[in-house]
């Protein structure tokens, strides 16, 4: 079977009706999960946090059956990513779309575990550390989108697990544990 | 009035009386037809036959050329009757004429002098000619010549050359008069050949009625055969009586319902006869027909006293009231077909399945004309059932700049949780298989 860059794309990726969106609502509603498991699967695998609707995006079209998703059908499967809590739209065009291929509190999970293993209980490590410091290297925290750290972990100073101050630029915005 | 002092010399001419203010005077009956001016009248024999009349303007009319000095104190006014010139040259153009002015050349009598014409203006010289050719063969002096003739005859045997009729009785077809009475005629006749064609219809109606008559005995003969009796002989009678009935169905409506003929219960047996027609039809299109199509046969069967479309599809929706095997059906785009009760949806859904099913079909998928050619019907209908079809799950479709294809529809066969498990039974399998050669 076909692989895009090394992911390993299913059979029904080359059936043509695959790219259109279906009109029956049955039909469509499988089609929709489908779409939707197969995009998370792939920007978990490729560490995609953006898809840009406008731009080409590799799991939108295939050469080999000569097909590719209209604009209408990108939306619609985005769209109802989004409805699942497994996406966010960052503008109101709907252009761009975050993937949540982890959710925010599995992110948060993700982040506990990480100062755990690194007994940074309570240390203070700058936000940019988190996502490119020596500790990440080679976990799923490598290379996160910042908007998604963000997010997780203001949902965990709500808990009251760590504490963001400001330093005096945007790299030094920083984190004090308190897991 | 003025008139001319000398007289013409060489005998071409004959002097025109003008007015007082210089314009000719005209004969009875005499028109005018052209003027030109800055025309001369020259002899080119050698030595010419007649002194050169020049610088005049030329006037044409249906009896005379004239010809009136622009100067009156060199020559007179001076006229040559179209009955004296015997012949008119043709005048061919050429290079050298191009620099020269026009000429005309003709012939009079007597003494078969030639005089030519000279156009030193800018007038409408082809104009000119043209006309000087229509009124010297339109020869309008002969008219009154005969008529002058006539009435000079003392006493005629009463059959006078006058007006509209000539000496043998049949209308002459001259003038205004003349133009009016050939339309006239043309107008009877064309009539009268109208009144024929009908005579001829009248004889054809006459004759089908007839027929009519008779084919209405044979059927009621058919109708009153009993029809559940055992005996082979009967069974034999019933068969042939069947065929008969059938072939009379098929060549044409017998005694059409009309709405004289039924009155108020019009529709109803409209309706009842349109349910027996629509069998043969219907069977010859595959068990569905759409009401367009059967409104052209049925129409065409019945010959005259055509119904309209909205007859027709009262009569076939009063068919649910009548215990008839066949109905309307109203497709969601719009489009009404007539349907035998026992055609079901079923039918049609296991014949797609089968056509999709194919390995071939599995891989490409099936267009509305593919489906049309296969299963034997329309392809407005074949459209009709594919989307019936996708409708109930069984096909799912594919949009592409190629055009709109049908596909089996495997979303179903499709394990949500592990996107990569094709099941070894199942469609899916089949399909994988089919498609393996493209797989990259």
């Amino acid at each position: 079977m076909q692989k895009l860059a090394d992911f390993k794309l299913p059979q029904f990726f080359n059936y043509p009706p695959y790219f259109t969106l279906q009109p029956v609502r049955d039909t469509r509603e499988k089609q929709i999960q489908l779409w939707k498991e197969l995009i998370l699967d792939y920007c978990k695998s490729q560490k995609t946090f953006l898809i840009c609707v406008e731009e080409d995006f590799p799991l939108f079209s295939n050469s080999a059956i000569d097909r590719s998703l209209s604009h209408e059908a990108k939306e619609t499967f985005l769209s109802a990513i989004v409805g699942e809590g497994r996406a966010e739209w960052l503008d109101k065009g709907h252009r761009k779309c975050l993937i949540l291929w982890h959710r925010i509190q599995d992110w948060a999970d993700i982040i506990l575990q990480f100062v755990r293993d690194n007994g940074l209980e309570d240390s203070v490590m700058t936000v940019e550390e988190i996502r490119s410091g020596t500790e990440s290297h080679g976990t799923e925290l490598q290379g996160i989108d910042r908007t998604i750290l963000m997010r997780a972990l203001k949902l965990l100073e709500n808990k009251g697990k760590l504490a963001l101050f400001k330093g005096t630029s945007a790299d030094d915005e920083g984190v004090k544990f308190s897991v | 009035m003025a008139s001319g002092s000398s007289i013409g010399v060489g005998g071409v001419f004959v002097n025109a009386e003008v007015t007082t203010s210089g314009r000719p005077v005209l004969r009875l009956n005499e028109v005018e037809c052209f003027l030109l001016s800055s025309v001369d009248f020259d002899s080119e024999d050698d030595p010419p036959r007649f002194t050169a009349l020049k610088s005049g303007n030329l006037i044409l009319t249906t009896h005379r050329l004239i010809w009136i000095p622009s100067q009156s104190n060199v020559a007179v006014p001076s006229s040559i009757p179209l009955a004296a010139v015997t012949h008119i040259f043709s005048h061919k153009k050429s290079i050298k004429s191009m620099f020269h002015s026009p000429r005309i050349r003709f012939q009079t009598d007597p003494g078969s002098i030639v005089v030519t014409i000279v156009f030193r203006g800018k007038g409408d010289f082809d104009g000119f000619l043209t006309k000087f050719w229509e009124c010297w063969r339109g020869r309008a002096w002969e008219e009154e010549d005969k008529s002058e003739s006539e009435t000079s005859r003392s006493g005629g045997s009463g059959t006078v050359a006058q007006g509209l009729y000539g000496n043998d009785g049949t209308v002459r077809m001259v003038g205004l008069a003349g133009i009016l009475r050939k339309e006239q005629e043309q107008w009877e006749s064309t009539d009268k050949s109208l009144q024929d064609a009908f005579q001829d219809l009248n004889a054809l109606m006459s004759k089908a009625k007839e027929m009519v008559s008779l084919a209405e005995k044979m059927r009621q003969k058919l109708l009153s055969a009993p029809s559940s009796q055992n005996s082979s002989t009967d069974d034999e009678e019933m068969g042939s009586k069947e065929e008969m009935q059938q072939w009379m169905l098929s060549v044409g409506i017998i005694s059409p319902v009309t709405k004289e003929s039924a009155g108020a219960l019009y529709h109803q047996e409209l309706s009842r006869q349109l349910a027996d027609f629509v069998r043969i039809p219907l069977e010859q299109a595959g068990g569905m027909i759409s009401l367009t199509d059967m409104y052209y046969h049925f129409n065409r069967a019945r010959g005259t006293e055509l119904i309209s479309p909205d007859d027709l599809w009262k009569a076939c929706t009063l068919w649910e009231k009548f215990d008839v095997p066949v109905m309307l059906r109203k497709f969601d785009s719009g489009v009404m077909v007539i349907q035998n009760k026992s055609h079901s949806d079923e039918e049609v859904m296991s014949r797609i399945r089968m056509l999709v099913t194919k390995t071939e079909t599995l891989r490409a998928g099936v267009t509305a004309s593919d489906a049309a050619l296969t299963l034997k019907i329309a392809p407005a209908m074949a459209k009709e059932h594919l989307l019936t079809a996708e409708t109930k799950g069984l096909l799912c479709r594919d949009m592409s700049p190629d055009g709109l294809r049908f596909y089996f529809n495997l979303f179903p066969e499709i394990d949500l949780t592990n996107l990569h498990i094709v099941k070894d039974f199942g469609t899916y399998g089949e399909w994988v298989k089919a498609t393996s050669i493209l797989s990259v």
